[in-house]
């Protein structure tokens, strides 16, 4: 191999490229770049991209999905996955659905759908932390078991009956402010606490170090499983939660309630750059990219002929893309390390490997 | 386990003062460019119309079709310039037509659609409604925004402007069972394959059927199955409600899709001759089963008519021509005249029979 004089020079130059530019390509920076061009993008697609109408719609379409991709958030960075959240959402909708057309108040109903939440996380945590399998497969059952369960209670019918104060919430904006809905209003609350808790508290500390090193964490006396648990739970209720908004702002509650929104929601957490190896990422990421993909989202829509279909194309063109960029770098040096161990050990570095 | 660690104390530090620095400036300049742009907002609101009134009507309206969902036949002849439907009539007209919808048969599918019709400038909306209420709360903002809410096959009744009836609900409900009836001789199980359980229409149809029954007391509706409108969901109830029921001999399906899914599953030996099947269905999707003799009759409206005559009743009506009141009456072009009935209702006419005598001189 003649290779390496030459790759030798080109390596250090990239890197030494890499450094200097590092500090302003960092993943928020980015992303505030990647938001204000969506915007200047949708302003000029369309001249009614900022009309209230307009900016409101676009706010309803993530408010809900935001708010999920919080407590998403905290389980990703302990290097763990939920994807049953979509059908937490269903599951409490659809209850809710039935309760209101045996003519419950919402204050019970509002008990029952918590302690779905509570029910639907437990479920998912106990069965990662303390049966101790890959929260992958664990969630992926109970996405389709809640999502069955979900389609059990209500049965093929849709609910629309749903009191006039709550009914209006898809079309009200927050306090009279006509352009921000509820939901993201109630998502902007809990993101600043959430970040608040995770930068500032031990507590919020302790889910980087359980995601960067469970083992460590561990020893340095973080109860990794008991947190672990207590995520699962907390996005079990936020979920459920969310279930009832979201049946409000539709005024109906049926099936195929928010079905695939667990991936739109694992879109957003990725793409505001938090590892999907767990342990690095922040809410101030997620916040702005929730409002990115909603964002371009609306722009695509109002301004070119595509319809939500085509949309689910970008969407998963914007998922890879965010798992594949921010863990360029780490993936580069995992290659040059291998080539270097490679080198080293001289020719044939495949069958070496296997034979191993 | 070193590296983890540097990872760990290099985030635990905090993530530096640059840093912040570019991130508070970068919001900065996300707020003031948002909240510039909400500024503006006001004036991009106010869409003028380019009305010029030739005969009365106005111009240059910008409309979206809403059916139930995208790339169901029915609602593809329905809404399409090509087949003479809704699009074409709003075209004949001068306006702007644009068809739009969800992927699912659902509010959860189509309220999006209609949000973004709205936020598009939309000065009139012809919508099929997934569900009588769950709409409500978007159409009437959208009324109370000044646009004309037109719904047609599958009406809101508290939240539009004017509903475009393809049929009068009583006169499909007991056609169809007078025509299972004849073919079953007047006795024997009969099953309905409906779509969703909470479409409108259906449930007002199947409500006459059940009055109408009452006047063949021999035959005995055992079940109602829905099949969606899924190609593959409306099948399989089918397959099961023969399982079910081995004595069947007669189904009813008022569902364009779950119709041929039906005919689909009795077009075998077992099925063929024994087992009756009307119901709403358009003739080309059931040109082959009629010709092979699986079905003998089966009806429905021309739903480009109907979208046709939904298109010039809201042109009309936001051309302040008519306003709902019953008795009025407007032209709808090749249609010839139309009059307004009670609760804001335009009424298409009777529904039309296909057999095998009639079905080829139908393209849709």
């Amino acid at each position: 191999m003649p290779e390496p004089t030459t790759a030798v020079p080109r390596q250090s130059v990239l890197r030494r490229l890499h450094r200097r530019v590092s500090p302003a390509l960092r993943w928020e920076g980015a992303l505030s770049v990647g938001l204000i061009a969506v915007l200047v993008l949708g302003a000029d697609l369309s001249p009614q991209f900022f009309s209230s109408y307009n900016i409101f719609t676009l706010c309803t379409n993530i408010g809900d999905l935001a708010i999920m991709a919080l407590p998403m958030t905290l389980i990703i960075l302990t290097g763990e996955i939920d994807l049953s959240v979509a059908s937490v959402l269903a599951i409490a909708a659809e209850t809710m659905g039935v309760l209101v057309q045996h003519g419950w108040s919402m204050g019970p109903i509002f008990v029952v759908v918590i302690a779905i939440g509570v029910v639907c996380g437990l479920i998912n945590g106990l069965l990662v932390t303390r049966v101790g399998l890959p929260s992958l497969a664990v969630t992926i059952g109970t996405l389709t078991l809640y999502r069955g369960l979900a389609d059990v209670i209500l049965g093929p019918n849709t609910v629309s009956s749903f009191p006039a104060p709550y009914n209006q919430l898809g079309v009200n904006g927050f306090f009279g402010i006509s352009w921000l809905s509820w939901s993201v209003a109630i998502f902007l609350v809990l993101a600043l606490i959430t970040a608040v808790v995770l930068r500032m508290t031990p507590f919020g500390r302790s889910l980087y170090a359980i995601g960067l090193n469970q083992e460590a964490a561990f020893h340095a006396g973080i109860r990794v499983k008991r947190v672990k648990l207590g995520l699962y739970v907390l996005s079990g209720v936020v979920c459920a939660l969310v279930g009832m908004l979201y049946a409000f702002e539709l005024s109906s509650a049926g099936e195929n309630i928010g079905i695939g929104f667990e991936l739109q929601v694992v879109t957003i957490v990725l793409l505001g750059g938090v590892s999907i190896f767990g342990g690095r990422g922040t809410i101030f990421g997620v916040v702005l990219a929730a409002f990115v993909y909603a964002g371009l989202r609306s722009a695509l829509l109002l301004g070119t002929s595509l319809n939500e279909n085509d949309y689910q194309v970008v969407s998963g063109a914007l998922l890879i893309l965010s798992v594949v960029v921010p863990n360029g770098p780490d993936l580069a040096r995992r290659g040059r390390e291998l080539a270097r161990i490679r080198l080293r050990r001289g020719v044939e570095p495949l069958r070496g490997d296997g034979g191993a | 386990m070193k590296v983890h660690g540097d990872r760990l104390r290099a985030w635990s530090r905090g993530s530096g003062r640059a840093r912040g620095l570019v991130l508070a400036v970068a919001s900065a300049a996300v707020a003031a460019v948002a909240l510039a742009g909400i500024g503006s907002a006001s004036a991009a609101q106010s869409h003028p119309l380019k009305a010029r009134a030739s005969g009365g009507l106005k111009k240059g309206l910008n409309v979206y079709v809403v059916p139930k969902l995208l790339g169901a036949a029915y609602f593809t002849v329905a809404d399409s310039a090509k087949s003479g439907g809704a699009i074409a009539g709003l075209m004949k007209l001068g306006e702007k037509g644009t068809e739009t919808s969800g992927s699912a048969a659902t509010p959860a599918s189509e309220l999006p659609a209609i949000q973004a019709a709205i936020a598009k400038g939309a000065n009139g909306l012809i919508v099929s409604a997934t569900d009588p209420t769950a709409l409500c709360p978007t159409l009437k903002s959208a009324m109370a925004r000044g646009i004309t809410v037109v719904t047609y096959d599958s009406d809101a009744p508290t939240c539009r402007d004017l509903f475009v009836n393809q049929a009068s609900t009583a006169q499909i409900g007991t056609s169809e069972v007078d025509i299972i009836a004849k073919e079953m001789h007047d006795k024997g199980q009969l099953g309905i394959v409906s779509a969703a359980a909470s479409a409108t229409n259906q449930n007002a149809w199947i409500g006459y059927m059940k009055k109408e029954l009452k006047k063949y007391p021999k035959i005995k509706l055992v079940d109602i199955v829905y099949g969606n409108d899924d190609p593959t969901t409306a099948t399989q109830v089918t397959e099961g409600l023969l399982q079910k029921y081995p004595n069947l001999t007669g189904i009813i399906s008022p569902t364009t899709v779950g119709i041929v899914a039906a005919a689909g599953v009795i077009d075998t030996k077992q099925y063929r001759g024994k087992v009756h099947l009307t119901g709403l269905g358009t003739p080309l999707s059931m040109k082959k089963y009629v010709e092979d003799g699986t079905v003998q009759a089966f009806e429905l409206w021309n739903p480009a008519n109907l979208g046709y005559l939904a298109a010039y009743a809201l042109v009309n009506y936001a051309s302040h021509k008519i306003t709902g009141k019953q008795g009025q009456k407007f032209s709808a072009g090749k249609l010839g005249t139309f009059t307004i009935g009670p609760n804001k209702t335009v009424l298409l006419g009777p529904p039309t029979v296909f057999t095998k005598k009639n079905i080829n001189q139908f393209h849709f």
